[in-house]
Parts: structure tokens; sequence; C-alpha cells
């Protein structure tokens, strides 16, 4: 299986193409709804001031997307009182709730690969051409398997405002499994199975009962 | 009345952490119906890494450990006011331990409770009346917000789907709601359905139905019938395991029937994910048994 280390050059975010299996290695950071529309609202459309950390911690974040990796994931995480993070259970979310955004944030920070489950739409599709950048789908549920490939919990912003699920935990992987199905080549394996099985789905409506 | 927190914990940690053996059972056996080297089949074959896995190490199956659903048949004369309370503080404890991930917002305001436990409503407890002599029995279901989301409801008759008000109506919307789920809900699915009610009964009976056990078929011949066609056209599809494309899209279909408005035909269809965390404890006097 192809492996990758993040952060990962343009280059071999072109050679990527749909249905190819891939393990990533390195660090990436964690984000779903609540970050999306926080990094949305306060730094791409700037219809919201920054408040309290706002600043340092976008700052911070940056560093980490820069030719990174963000993960859709709201990960269960032990030793929340100690601070002694492990990730226990961390699978992929569904990621078509950042459709609205995900495009503008990728661009916003670079950001090379986006991993979560299920697909994303038309727009992020555009987005993956333009960074470039490509969708990682993960195994959506296998989250004891997906914990075991995080070595270390480097760590953690918005825990307080954002609570555990959605708050962006900074994570080292190593040989987290994926499968490219959305590439910068303007590829999607989701519009292609959601036009063959409503082909199907057209023919099943019209036989007889 | 003996406290049965502790029991109650256990029961939270089985359904989190150990998938019933029908549904791995299923999951193993539509392994061989997919391509080798093929995403799909490489995605069954994670799936089944991860449940044996998190059985071993008492880690949650998945980190959406979902809306915990409690269903309690108590015998007469049972407090069900701290039967309540006993189960709040379980789950409180089962977060604590990470079998449980921190779950419930409040929408309005947008904060996790961090604990589990939000207002009178979460976590879902439904309380059913048996005999005195009878044991106690609490079921859980855990059901995760990605498959929760790909749930529909439809009103009959559906004029684009071209689907009336009878059995050939029902199937047609199914099948639309599986071609639009995708692999959002996390195929493999299982789908529960429910023909009446109101909006609201409706969608809780599809979920109640969810409760028995794979390849349990409605008493009624021809529904029994509609439930296996459903499963089998779904998988005509070809959206496959997390919509990698692939034979297997839908495990099992159940479908339950209930009155209805004569102005009103609803179809609700609650999917499943392939994490289909159900277990159940009966109490009978000091013993407790988990199947």
């Amino acid at each position: 299986m192809r492996e990758i280390t993040i952060p990962i050059s343009d280059e071999t975010i072109r050679s990527l193409h749909v249905g190819e299996p891939v393990e990533l290695s390195g660090v990436m950071i964690t984000g779903r709804d609540a970050v999306h529309k926080w990094m949305s609202d306060t730094y791409i459309k700037k219809i919201r001031q920054p408040q309290a950390d706002d600043l340092q911690v976008y700052e911070e974040i940056r560093k980490y997307l820069d030719r990174g990796v963000l993960y859709h994931c709201g990960p269960v995480v032990s030793g929340i009182d100690t601070k002694q993070y492990k990730f226990v259970a961390a699978g992929p979310t569904t990621s078509i709730r950042e459709e609205p955004y995900q495009a503008d944030v990728m661009k916003h920070f670079n950001i090379k690969g986006v991993i979560g489950k299920g697909g994303m739409g038309a727009k992020t599709l555009q987005g993956c051409v333009d960074t470039p950048g490509v969708y990682f789908h993960a195994i959506g549920g296998a989250a004891s398997f997906l914990a075991q490939t995080v070595q270390n919990v480097l760590g953690v912003y918005k825990l307080e405002e954002f609570g555990v699920p959605e708050a962006m935990w900074v994570i080292e992987v190593k040989n987290f499994p994926v499968v490219v199905t959305m590439d910068a080549n303007g590829q999607s394996k989701h519009a292609l199975l959601d036009q063959s099985s409503g082909k199907v789905l057209d023919d099943l409506l019209s036989r007889p009962y | 009345m003996r406290d049965l927190t502790n029991e109650i914990l256990e029961l939270i940690r089985r359904t989190s952490s150990s998938l019933p053996k029908d549904v791995e059972d299923r999951l193993r056996a539509s392994i061989e119906m997919e391509e080798p080297g093929s995403a799909a089949r490489g995605a069954l074959e994670t799936i089944l890494k991860n449940v044996e896995l998190a059985r071993a190490n008492s880690t949650p199956i998945c980190q959406d450990t979902g809306t915990p659903i409690f269903y309690v048949h108590y015998p007469e004369g049972t407090s069900t006011r701290k039967l309540r309370e006993q189960i709040r503080a379980a789950l409180a404890e089962a977060t604590k331990r990470s079998y449980m991930r921190p779950n419930a917002v409040d929408a309005i305001y947008d904060k996790n409770s961090g604990n589990n436990l939000g207002g009178d409503d979460f976590p879902y407890i439904h309380f059913e009346e048996v005999d005195a002599n009878q044991p106690l029995i609490v079921e859980l279901m855990l059901k995760g917000g990605g498959c929760e989301n790909v749930g529909a409801q439809y009103s009959l008759p559906d004029n684009k789907l071209g689907a009336g008000r009878d059995l050939a109506g029902v199937r047609k919307v199914v099948l639309d709601a599986v071609q639009k789920a995708q692999g959002k809900g996390c195929a493999p699915g299982i789908l529960g359905v429910s023909i009446g009610g109101d909006r609201g009964s409706s969608y809780i009976k599809s979920k109640e139905v969810l409760f028995s056990n794979m390849g349990t078929r409605n008493e009624d011949p021809k529904i029994a019938e509609l439930e296996e066609r459903l499963t089998k056209e779904a998988n005509e599809m070809g959206i496959g395991p997390m919509g990698f494309g692939g034979q297997t899209t839908v495990l099992d279909t159940k479908i339950t029937g209930m009155h209805r408005l004569p102005a009103s035909y609803f179809v609700s269809v609650s999917y499943m994910c392939w994490a289909y965390r159900r277990r159940k404890m009966t109490v009978k006097g000091e013993e407790v048994e988990y199947d």
C-alpha cells in the first residue's frame, strides 16, 4: 500500500487517484461542525469578530494545516481530567455537513487532505481541484481500530468552548488507512455511485410490484 | 428495590464495545460477496478487525456512541423514578470511563453537558409495565448520528416517486431512502421501517422494530416477503460498504405497521449503521443475565 507522509506536496496530491488505498503518517488536526463554522465566520467571511483566544489559536493551527490534513472526527478521549490525553475511539464523522465551508477552508489554510466519511459535493470537489487537495475516505465506525494508529496527542484547541467531540485535537498518526474517493483531477467516486445507483433505482421503481 | 446502577453500567459497556453476534456473523458472511482486493472488501475487513479490538479492549466500537435508547420492561410495583435515576447515574459513569463519548449538546446554547445527560429527554427512556412475577428487562440501543441523519419520512402519496398508499408505494419510498443515503449512514445498514402512525409515533416505531434479532421476519407473510425483497433490491443498487461500490449495502430490513388517520399515510425509515449496537439485561432476583 502506498504510504504518504504529512505535510504533503502538491506533486504527491496530483498523483493520487480515486479508488487508491493510502496509509497516512504524520501530524494532523481534527475539526468538524463547530470548527468549520468558527473558521468560516471568523477568518473567511469575517462576519464575526475574533474573541478570547481566537487569534492565538488561528496562528497555531495555521502551521499544522498548511500542506496538512484535516480530519472530520469527534473522538472519545480519556484523561480529560488529568490532561494525559489518549485517543480511545476515533473514526470519521459524516463529512457532507461541512460542504458549505470545506472548499473555502481548504483554500484559506492550504489543506492538502480532508479525511471523513460519506464523501462531499460539487463545491468541495472544485476545492480539491483548485487548492489542490484530495478527500480521503476512512472506514466509518472503525473507531477503536483507527484510534490505535494515533501515536500521540500533541495538544488540543477550543476544548472548553467546543467540548470533546468538537475540539481541535492535534494528533500524530502512523499508517492511518484511507481510500482516495475525490481527487485533485476532479474525479469523485461519490458522484459516480450516486449516478449509477440512481439509474438502478429508476429501473427498480418502474418494475411492477 | 436493589440498586442496579453497576449492572446498568455493565450493560452500557457491553453495548458500546461488543457488537451482537448475529450482526457480526452477517458482516463476516458478506465479506465473501465482495471482490478480493476491492475497497468494499477492505472496508468490511477493517470493520471486523475493529469489532474484535473494541470487544477485547472494552473501547467503543464507534466514537459516536449515539443516542442512548433504553426500553425498560419493569414488573408492577417497581419505581420507575428510581430506575431512571440509576440509568442516568450509570450513563454519567460510563462517560467518565470512556465507554461513551459526551454526546448531549444543548441545541439552543451549543453547550455539551459533558456527561451524556441533558434535560428530561437525553437519554431516551421508555418504560413498559409487565406483571409482578416477570423479570425486569432493560434493553439498550446506541444509534449514531450519521445513520440517524439519513433516516427519512415520507407522506404518501408521493407523486415524484409514483408511490401510492399501499405496499407497492412503501417499497418505492424505502428504496429511494437507501439511494439517497448512499454510504453516509455507514453502510452496510439495517432498515427499520414503520408504516402508519403520526409523524412522531411512526419514527419511534421504526426504531423499536430494530430491537429484534437479525433475520426476524414479520408474522404476516406478505410483509415478510417485502422485507426480503427490499434487502435484495437495495443491494442491487451497488452502493456497497461505506459507499465504495459493492454488493453489500443493506444487511436486513424490518417492517412494522401501525394504525393511522384516514388522512395520513406515513412511511418512516430508520437507517441503522453496521455498528448495530443493541444489548439486553434481564434481572431475575439476584441474578443478572446479559445477552
